[in-house]
């Protein structure tokens, strides 16, 4: 009879001590995040009537380059800097695994990317790339790489690779540390046994290490891509979206129409854009790891 | 016997290679903000400078703490975090005590709320916000600003509460509950001494997350005195011409300071497999 009743004492209980958590939240995440997306559908524009404009500002993003330029530089963006961080971190975490010295300085030593504020890692960085005393262009000119100092920052065809370096550095502790604690979850007597069985390096390799890391690293390459494609501070910083457009990453592009020229529906509509490509993404890569793993 | 140790260690030497590049990757960045922020800006601009800086000085780091503004944003900073942590714990400790002692649907409920919250790009949550704050009086405002740096970190400072929570055992509350003991008073005399490690940590977590953030500041405070340091040092950069570059890698140091010390705290915990399955 207890089981079919609506709410649980327990529940009861956990309900008397919620609200003064919940009320914030409603009031300050739940409702503007309702409010948002509802401003994506309207013609918002800060100091001016508001109006209802069905689906008009994704008509107006279809036909704007600016839109495309910025969309199509974010998805190279977060693909390509969550691919390598999940790949070197994977390389990381292997070698931070194996029973040798020095393995304890390391993984201290490699979370100071993470420890680092976005807009500091932005800086950072500004002085490796600096054209004049930065420690790129003096390392690249000793080892007889470039002849002459490179304006990493300024010019089209070294700006990208740049800051996706800078991407890859700033989320690799993050994929490693994960990809590390999965590893170690793995018991040790399934490779015993392997062993038994006459298996080599390879086949332990594929048949065990490879199958067990996976649901971990299918949440992690998750967490990053959301993580990567709202990335906002670092490139505020290290390039402004600069030169003329080309690393203007979708939240900057968002920033800049709603709290730059007062598009506040337009940048609503951005996100809720954004809000529909992390989430048919993770819903498809998710539900497609899972059934691969069934 | 001493020729399979030999061999032993020529096998080891391309992994020690592969760590060593690694770590020159992620920490070397570092070494050389902190390189240029002690040496005379003449040495820098020389044509082949040395990783090693010839001479230490320390007046970049005098400069920054003689300029008013720089101050003046650092305290900001140090005003808002701990506006922002007071607030996001003592809103989460009733919270995290119901999620830790009792498990129901509802834990399942929020989890979810907290995942599908991170789903939701800042810039969507911002829009509505400034409005709300606008109509309240709040924006250009450090509570107005802690206010929204508490909803922000709520999320993960439940987590974090209610798993410190569950550490704590129930037997301790039901011997107390037994001698005539009330739920607050169970919660105020036994519950709260033994949270306290937690709460520090978390504490930590969440004042490091004010201290780093750098959108709504952005967006929120448009008062030049009022800036956080992060905003403060963003500007900077904006005017590199004019900014010198000794002094804005000291402060950006000053400004790594207090998350370098809350990975060093976390660093045990982050590295020693305890993470799997919480992993954020």
């Amino acid at each position: 009879m207890l089981k079919n009743t609506l709410v649980t004492k327990k529940e009861i209980e956990q309900l008397k001590l919620l609200p003064f958590a919940m009320i914030p939240v409603i009031f300050l995440s739940l409702m503007p995040i309702v409010r948002g997306i509802y401003a994506g559908f309207t013609d918002h524009v800060l100091g001016s009537e508001i109006s209802f404009n069905w689906l008009e500002n994704y008509r107006i993003m279809l036909n704007d380059s600016l839109f495309h330029q910025s969309f199509r530089f974010g998805f190279l963006w977060t693909i390509s800097v969550t691919v390598s961080q999940i790949v070197l971190g994977f390389g990381l975490a292997l070698l931070l695994n194996k029973k040798i010295a020095f393995t304890a300085w390391t993984r201290v030593f490699m979370l100071v990317p993470w420890a680092m504020p976005p807009v500091i890692r932005g800086i950072m960085w500004r002085f490796m790339y600096h054209p004049h005393v930065g420690a790129v262009n003096h390392i690249f000119m000793r080892i007889g790489l470039i002849e002459n100092p490179i304006n990493w920052l300024h010019c089209f065809e070294h700006t990208i690779p740049a800051v996706i370096v800078v991407g890859i550095w700033g989320g690799l502790p993050q994929a490693t540390v994960a990809l590390l604690a999965g590893l170690q979850l793995i018991p040790p007597e399934l490779y015993e046994a392997a062993s038994i069985d006459g298996g080599n390096k390879w086949d332990k390799f594929r048949h065990i290490t490879l199958p067990l890391i996976k649901p971990i690293t299918v949440a992690i390459s998750a967490l990053l891509f959301m993580w990567n494609f709202n990335a906002f501070g670092l490139i505020f910083v290290l390039t402004g979206g600069g030169p003329a457009g080309t690393t203007r990453v979708p939240m900057l592009f968002a920033y800049e129409e709603g709290f730059k020229f007062g598009n506040m529906g337009y940048a609503a509509a951005l996100g809720n854009v954004m809000v529909i490509i992390i989430g048919v993404i993770m819903f498809t890569y998710v539900r497609q790891q899972m059934k691969e793993r069934a | 016997m001493k020729k399979t140790k030999f061999n032993k260690i020529v096998t080891l030497i391309p992994s020690y290679l592969a760590i060593a590049t690694y770590i020159i990757f992620l920490v070397f960045p570092l070494l050389w903000m902190l390189s240029v922020s002690v040496r005379p800006e003449a040495e820098l601009t020389r044509l082949e400078p040395s990783f090693i800086p010839e001479t230490v000085i320390l007046e970049h780091y005098a400069t920054v703490f003689s300029g008013p503004k720089m101050i003046q944003s650092i305290l900001n900073s140090i005003k808002v975090g701990a506006m922002a942590t007071v607030g996001v714990i003592a809103l989460a400790i009733p919270a995290a005590y119901a999620l830790g002692r009792y498990s129901t649907r509802i834990n399942k409920y929020v989890i979810g709320w907290v995942l599908v919250s991170q789903l939701f790009p800042t810039i969507l949550i911002m829009i509505a916000l400034l409005m709300i704050l606008i109509r309240l009086g709040l924006t250009n405002s450090h509570f107005g600003l802690a206010l929204v740096y508490m909803v922000w970190t709520l999320p993960f400072v439940l987590l974090m509460l209610q798993s410190y929570i569950k550490a704590i055992p129930q037997e301790l509350e039901d011997a107390a509950a037994i001698d005539g003991a009330t739920r607050t008073q169970t919660i105020m005399a036994i519950v709260l001494p033994l949270l306290l490690p937690g709460i520090a940590a978390t504490a930590l977590f969440a004042f490091v997350s004010a201290w780093n953030e750098f959108f709504f500041a952005l967006v929120l405070l448009r008062e030049p005195e009022l800036v956080t340091l992060p905003v403060m040092l963003a500007r900077l950069v904006g005017r590199e011409g004019v900014a010198r570059l000794g002094p804005l890698a000291a402060a950006s140091f000053i400004a790594t300071i207090p998350a370098l010390v809350l990975f060093g705290f976390l660093q045990k915990w982050l590295t020693s497999g305890l993470l799997s399955g919480s992993v954020k």
